[in-house]
């Protein structure tokens, strides 16, 4: 490819536009203030939501100690918390990407099923590898899986307009089944087991837990720089790279991506295949860092909070990663909260729903709270 | 009924849209009001209008003072705006639409159209509107559509009709016509403000003329004591020059070549049909045409955003019919696009990633493992700034925080900056302040001088006049005239009849 652009020296008066400038007050105001800000008001909401369901204060009180106290109180609440969040994180990052790219990608709950579904069979069945070879190829068949997979959805959308929110919606139903029926097959299926459920992940295909030596009970695992390393990745791809620049300026003008040459169809294959391989690692991490073994079910709706979660995250890498401990915490602190002051676990669901309600609602946190920011409301002009 | 707005200020956070204005509206007098984009016009008809308050100061209207809480309280009070952009059901006859929001209901809410019919005749004939009230707004012309929103505000018995950049979608023969309806407006005691950047429109239509200038009133005066110079400059705050500065055009060889290109749209009705003309090197060649007669067609197939059901294309000598945008850029085309904000930058972008926006992938930002080099990106775009003079106090800012000339210019920075051998701009100056047309047409001048061919679509009859080296003229999809204009010695009027559709224009020199 040739080049058309001359290098060019800079005078002073150029130099003067390389300065930085500063993101702006208002800027910070929507990519922090508000989201702190939601978060305080569901808390306040749910607090209210527990009075009206005839909660006493002293109970109330008691319940956001313990849902502090279990998220981030103690060395096992925060292995909790980060463990809950890698999944999280993983699948929100590619659904960030998505939003991104300008596809509404629901899919992540079938992706990430399909994902760790693929992580268990590779895991189990090639014994013989050594660890970390048999580990790290089997995380590789969950993101090739859960890539392939979310390409039905890109590929249609690109040859046929089907709509992706669609497409993903059934796939995720499909993919439910799928795995009821792979659960079932003499291969796959534990020996002297009737219910559906996957022979284990040989130890060599897990990802090592980082703290037994501490306490065995602490759960949290080598998955952790998986996370850490998709953030990094995620947000090179979208900020640094030719792909993620035509990701980006295809999500936020359409025609202007096709004025500048990019092909559509292709970066919607591209992107739901990156997202699908995230949601597809986030599975397979879940399977070979926490529970060994795949099961109906077991992705437990994290395919759906990460669509809260990379919202919450303003679909920046490093806005996920924060998300997401805040609702891997809410989610061990929710578990504590329930212990200790009996209040049911789905109160945490209503105070994540809430948070979202008060993000995507930015102009009702800013009459909430006027006085956290420099304008109550944002003027017509 | 005359209006008066006195001191009034508008500020939206630290940006002061209105300061201090003064403005008297009078019974049977056109106000010319003039003013770049951005100068604080709309912001000023919207505060009469009710849907903004305004900070400080007050209406009176007929020395009464009055408050406006809302959107409908300026219409209740006989003050009615006609918008540039029409709002009208297209699928409604010409009466429905009029009556639409204040039907004369019978009992029982049984809409009365026979009475709304009878109404909009009178109105018709006591203005002499000619508009046929039983014919469905889809099947008018422009011109007409646009006396339908005249017809609504008289219908509403306003006093003081609002134009707001009325003549834009208007051939220069519908202007004449227009301006007549507008004297017959005046002469029945009407008071009409004519808001428009068109400095011999303004002089022709007006009775007084009042300059905005960032949210000030920056002169007044009398038209027959003004010129267009005079009034360009309180527009701007210094001297502008109108005539393009250029040497007569030295046409080399073939550039763009098009041969019976013809496109059809989605019903299969011809919306490019054989066209065929060259560009050649160091000319400039405008198309000129009422918006809608094909020219965005003709441009996508040109930049290859669009395909051809039939025709060929040829690029300095190569068949380029089947080409992607991506290689058509390499090959050196620039296109400056039609509406910067559709299709021509990413608002939340940066300046400098606007400025890469179909670049990125040059060689010369080339880095490891398909990343970017971004720091040479940036200093690609301050350079670019420095030499386009786009105003900002850094590339980072979004593109979207410029004003619309600095956008166009960076849209233009970025297409003419590059090595480039055809240039095709569409409505190169758009939107933009006069100060920066001014500057975009010199430097369009200069690419032709470079050796570039230049490809110049645009409604603005001005422009395609003062630019252009020869003209072609496009009427439903097919090129119906061609004029020499070396000197400046197209006819005008006779561009203007072919914009209309007038068969006869003058064959090639």
């Amino acid at each position: 490819m040739t080049s058309t652009i001359a290098k060019r020296e800079l005078d002073d008066a150029g130099r003067k536009l390389l300065v930085r400038a500063t993101q702006g007050r208002e800027n910070f105001e929507d990519l922090v203030i508000v989201p702190i800000f939601a978060v305080v008001a569901a808390l306040v909401l749910g607090a209210l939501i527990m009075l009206a369901t005839g909660v006493d204060i002293a109970t109330i009180g008691k319940s956001f100690v313990a849902l502090a106290v279990g998220s981030f109180g103690s060395l096992n609440a925060v292995s909790e918390t980060l463990t809950a969040a890698i999944p999280l994180v993983l699948a929100g990052l590619g659904l960030g990407l998505g939003f991104r790219a300008g596809l509404f990608n629901i899919g992540a709950e079938g992706q990430l099923l399909m994902g760790g579904m693929a992580a268990a069979i590779f895991s189990f069945s090639f014994p013989g590898l050594p660890f970390p070879v048999l580990m790290l190829l089997s995380l590789t068949a969950g993101a090739v899986i859960g890539a392939l997979y979310a390409s039905i959805a890109g590929i249609l959308k690109a040859t046929t307009g089907a709509h992706e929110v669609i497409s993903t919606i059934m796939l995720n139903l499909t993919s439910f089944q799928i795995l009821v029926y792979l659960l079932r097959q003499p291969y796959i299926q534990k020996e002297g087991r009737s219910d559906p459920i996957s022979k284990s992940v040989p130890d060599a295909g897990r990802l090592p837990q980082l703290l037994d030596w501490i306490d065995p009970n602490m759960r949290l695992h080598a998955g952790l720089f998986l996370m850490l390393i998709a953030v990094a990745f995620v947000w090179w791809l979208l900020f640094r790279s030719k792909i993620g620049f035509a990701f980006r300026a295809s999500g936020a003008n359409p025609d202007a991506a096709r004025y500048a040459g990019m092909k559509s169809g292709l970066i919607v294959v591209a992107a739901m295949a990156t997202a699908g391989a995230l949601a597809g690692l986030a599975g397979a991490a879940q399977v070979q860092g926490v529970l060994g073994r795949a099961s109906p079910g077991f992705s437990a709706g994290i395919g759906f909070d990460a669509i809260a979660l990379a919202l919450l995250g303003r679909s920046h890498p490093v806005g996920i990663l924060f998300a997401g401990i805040l609702f891997g915490g809410l989610e061990a602190g929710g578990r504590q909260m329930q212990v200790d002051a009996g209040v049911s676990i789905d109160l945490i669901a209503i105070i994540q729903a809430l948070i979202i309600v008060f993000i995507a609602a930015p102009l009702l946190v800013r009459a909430i709270f006027p006085w956290g920011f420099t304008r109550a409301t944002k003027g017509g002009k | 009924m005359d209006v008066e707005l006195r001191g009034i200020t508008k500020r939206f956070g630290p940006v002061v849209a209105n300061d201090n204005v003064n403005l008297t509206i009078r019974g049977g007098e056109v106000l010319g009001l003039l003013g770049e984009n951005g100068a604080g016009k709309s912001t000023m008809m919207n505060i009469l209008s009710g849907l903004y308050s305004p900070d400080e100061g007050e209406i009176l209207i007929d020395g009464k003072p009055v408050v406006f809480e809302g959107p409908g309280d300026g219409i209740e009070a006989g003050i009615g705006m006609v918008h540039q952009h029409f709002m009208l059901v297209p699928v409604f006859t010409v009466a429905e639409n009029v009556v639409l929001g204040v039907e004369p209901t019978g009992r029982l809410g049984y809409l009365d159209l026979k009475k709304a019919r009878a109404q909009v005749d009178e109105i018709n004939k006591k203005y002499g509107l000619r508009v046929p009230a039983d014919e469905l707004i889809e099947n008018l012309p422009v011109g007409i559509q646009q006396r339908v929103e005249i017809l609504k505000v008289l219908f509403r018995e306003a006093d003081v009709l609002i134009l707001d950049e009325p003549t834009a979608v208007l051939t220069p023969q519908e202007v004449e016509e227009f301006f007549g309806i507008v004297s017959a407006l005046r002469d029945s005691g009407k008071a009409i403000v004519f808001i428009t950047h068109k400095l011999h429109e303004i002089l022709a239509i007006s009775d007084r003329i009042s300059v905005l200038r960032q949210g000030a009133i920056t002169g007044e005066g009398d038209p027959k004591e003004l010129d267009e110079e005079k009034l360009a400059e309180m527009m701007v705050g210094r001297h502008v020059s109108f005539a393009v500065d250029k040497a007569p055009a030295q046409p080399g060889e073939e550039m763009l070549t098009l041969d019976g290109v013809t496109v059809l749209d989605d019903a299969d009705e011809k919306v490019l049909n054989g066209v065929s003309f060259t560009v050649r090197s160091g000319e400039i060649l405008g198309i000129a045409g009422v918006q809608g007669n094909g020219q965005t067609e003709l441009v996508e197939v040109i930049t290859g955003l669009a395909r051809q059901n039939a025709g060929k294309l040829t690029f300095a000598g190569e068949d380029i019919s089947h080409a992607s945008v991506r290689d058509r850029h390499f090959r050196g085309m620039a296109h400056i696009p039609e509406d910067r904000h559709r299709m021509g930058m990413v608002d939340s972008f940066n300046i400098a990633e606007n400025m890469a926006l179909n670049s990125y992938y040059d060689e010369a930002y080339a880095a490891p493992f398909g990343s970017i080099n971004w720091p040479r990106v940036h200093e690609t775009a301050a350079a670019f700034c420095v030499d386009f003079d786009v105003r900002t106090p850094s590339v980072f800012l979004p593109g979207g925080s410029l004003s619309g000339g600095n956008q166009q210019k960076m849209v233009v920075a970025r297409e003419l900056e590059r090595q480039t051998r055809l240039v095709v701009a569409s409505q190169p100056t758009r939107g933009v302040d006069v100060g920066s047309i001014e500057y975009i047409h010199k430097r369009l001048v200069e690419s032709r001088d470079e050796g570039d061919g230049v490809l110049i679509v645009s409604s603005e009859l001005d422009e395609i006049m003062g630019l252009s080296d020869r003209i072609l003229v496009m009427f439903e999809g097919r090129i119906v005239a061609e004029f020499d204009n070396t000197g400046g010695k197209a006819d005008r009027n006779q561009v203007g009849l072919a914009m209309a559709g007038a068969t006869g224009g003058e064959a090639a020199a």
